[in-house]
């Protein structure tokens, strides 16, 4: 996933969100909140994140999950994930 | 050396029977809030549930396994002295021995069937249908009654406002015979006891008498989430590809109900077709571990969404952590 940008990881990423609590992918950005913008729990968090380990092949340690407030703090550790791979 | 002989049995089994009870109290979540820090809008919306059943005194595990079998050996037509194994999936037993199923055995006249008791808590039921089904596969038995109960109010801290709102109490049975063909699917099943503590007895019972405490049932519910999406997903569809089956050829999905968003999220996981009829009885029942299973085939009964030799498709998973999946043909 050499080419992967943050760009298409935010489309990867707002599609698994969409799929988990529906909101609309073109309302998601990198300013987005979880919690305050999008309607995550920390239920649905965890189907997101595990969702985001699947489809990227990368492991988001839980308590840096904990961390991750906003869509572009996910990109950018997703980011991060792949380029350390 | 001397030969033995020994016993053969049926190609299959198969479910000829299906019952449940459900304790008459409903306690809705506003009844509940009462005396947890909670509200009906954030139980729903994490658990689904919506109101629960609640075992009175007269509702001992005794009365309701008893009830759940007497209506699955009516469903089924057979009479108690048919049965010559009685199975009781159960966790809430408080009584170390006798098993509840000899007591029951005696209880339903089943006569001297053989009786044992299965402790695998929330994937009891598949545990004891995937043994019933090998004692009739084998000739050990011929007609196995199988019944999960459990009261989990028994171990609720009731003031846990993490774990108060979810359990509940019930039971369910199945009767479980000879078929000429399989009509119980090959169990996909097992135990991760690296995990054991995820969910738990807070007190083991000698420690609970020696500090004179009850002891509660606790867990860590974003665990047990993660592990449903991933591990018992792939339990899920180990157990429709053991059976010889593609998801499109599945009828009914009763998982067991911990949780209708693990449902939720066990569904998007899965992608079975979207006619597939869904249990979600928590939100009427709450969590009544072993016999979440059999109350939901019980319900789909009753609702009239059986269609005779409908594909059933079943996993429970818990305490333990273990799980079992399999695919039954239903009556």
């Amino acid at each position: 996933m050499a080419t992967a940008t943050a760009e298409t990881i935010l489309s990867q990423l707002a599609t698994i969100i969409n799929e988990v609590v529906g909101a609309e992918t073109s309302t998601i950005s990198p300013e987005s909140s979880f919690s305050d913008d999008l309607g995550v729990d920390s239920l649905s968090m965890v189907e997101i994140i595990y969702a985001a380990e699947d489809s990227f092949g990368i492991t988001i340690p839980e308590e840096e999950s904990k961390n991750l407030r906003t869509v572009g703090n996910a990109v950018a550790h997703i980011e991060r994930a792949l380029a350390d791979a | 050396m001397t030969d033995l002989r020994q016993t053969t049995g049926a190609p299959g089994s198969h479910i000829l029977g299906v019952g449940a009870y459900e304790p008459r109290r409903v306690v809705d979540n506003a009844e509940l809030c009462a005396w947890i820090d909670s509200s009906d809008e954030w139980i729903r919306q994490r658990t689904g549930i919506v109101e629960r059943r609640w075992a009175g005194e007269d509702e001992s595990l005794l009365a309701m396994t008893a009830t759940a079998g007497r209506r699955a050996l009516a469903h089924a037509g057979m009479a108690p002295t048919d049965v010559d194994a009685v199975l009781v999936a159960t966790v809430t037993r408080l009584a170390q021995f006798p098993a509840l199923a000899v007591e029951l055995a005696a209880e339903l006249g089943c006569g001297p069937a053989a009786a044992w008791d299965v402790s695998a808590a929330c994937a009891g039921f598949g545990y004891a249908l995937a043994q019933a089904d090998a004692l009739v596969r084998a000739g050990t038995a011929r007609h196995v009654l199988v019944v999960a109960g459990d009261r989990l109010t028994d171990l609720t801290d009731f003031h846990d406002r993490a774990t108060a709102f979810l359990f509940a109490d019930g039971a369910g049975a199945v009767v479980v015979g000879p078929w000429d063909r399989p009509g119980v699917g090959p169990v996909v099943w097992g135990s991760d006891g690296s995990q054991k503590d995820v969910i738990r007895q807070t007190l083991a019972w000698d420690a609970a008498v020696a500090k004179g405490q009850p002891p509660f049932i606790t867990m860590d519910g974003q665990k047990v989430f993660k592990w449903a999406l991933t591990d018992v997903v792939e339990v899920t569809r180990r157990a429709i590809e053991a059976a010889g089956l593609r998801p499109e050829q599945i009828d009914l999905f009763v998982p067991h109900q911990a949780n209708d968003r693990i449902t939720d999220a066990m569904l998007r996981q899965l992608r079975l077709p979207a006619d597939v009829v869904v249990s979600r009885h928590i939100r009427q029942t709450g969590n009544t571990s072993s016999s979440s299973i059999p109350i939901g085939l019980a319900r789909l009964y009753h609702d009239g969404l059986v269609a005779p030799g409908a594909t059933c498709l079943m996993v429970g998973f818990g305490a333990g952590l273990v799980f079992a999946g399999q695919v039954a043909v239903l009556p």
